[in-house]
């Protein structure tokens, strides 16, 4: 399971919608809850590199992901999934997102954006002990609501 | 030298996100965690040695690749060697 805020389960789905007709992607920052899935605390916005085919590539430029799991670490967090979009596409993993998916244990949000509106996200986390045998398993999405009624009544005050 | 694992890889280090060496080249260090850690050598190198072409390693922000003695970089106690998998995809052909 994948836990996360409202606000950030909307924060990623709109960066979806900003970027369109192209790909957005990011990071998840949070805790890995031992056989229990992954708790996102903030979310990352990353750059695509891959300008020569944003609208159905991305790529993540390593010394960003060194960055921000620097950052990560310097907070007490880790870097526990990724996040992109899928322009005018299911969101479903392809086989270019398995083939290029390394980080076992990691959840993979994938949001499809139709016409400019984010549709449905998806989340599948990467299982396996190496390349040989990893697997994408569907995974459920707990979004807290909690956190954004408490941020309203606190605006409330 | 600190080395800093990513998540995927803790596994393979007792959860350790941090791990301490004293390898005097970039070469040196990754052999000295994966003698420490050897389930984790298969996770970073091929069978014929050399580091899998979706494993970056980062001395401080340098990609060791780009260095010009690369993996032979000479590396001393107050560097960083950060691995870190790849991360890409895309929706369709």
């Amino acid at each position: 399971m994948l836990r996360l805020d409202y606000a950030e389960y909307e924060a990623l789905r709109a960066h979806g919608e900003e970027t369109y007709p192209n790909e957005c992607c990011g990071v998840l920052l949070g805790k890995s809850e031992s056989g229990n899935g992954n708790h996102v605390s903030a979310i990352v916005r990353a750059g695509n590199t891959r300008t020569d085919s944003a609208h159905n590539r991305y790529n993540i430029a390593p010394i960003e992901l060194v960055r921000i799991q620097r950052e990560a670490r310097g907070r007490g967090l880790d870097i526990v999934g990724f996040y992109h979009s899928h322009p005018d596409h299911p969101a479903q993993w392809s086989p270019t997102d398995f083939a290029e998916a390394h980080w076992l244990g990691c959840s993979y949000v994938i949001t499809s954006v139709e016409q400019g509106k984010a549709v449905l996200t998806n989340s599948f986390q990467l299982l396996g002990t190496g390349e040989d045998d990893k697997q994408f398993h569907d995974e459920s999405i707990e979004i807290n609501l909690a956190a954004t009624k408490a941020q309203a009544q606190e605006g409330n005050e | 030298m600190k080395i800093h694992i990513p998540t995927p890889l803790r596994t393979y280090t007792g959860g350790q996100e941090t791990v301490t060496v004293s390898g005097t080249t970039v070469n040196g260090a990754l052999e000295q965690l994966t003698t420490t850690y050897p389930e984790l050598k298969s996770n970073l190198f091929t069978a014929d040695g050399k580091l899998r072409s979706f494993v970056n390693v980062y001395l401080n922000d340098d990609d060791i690749r780009y260095l010009p003695e690369k993996e032979a970089a000479p590396t001393n106690e107050n560097d960083e060697l950060t691995i870190i998998p790849s991360i890409a995809g895309g929706c369709c052909l």
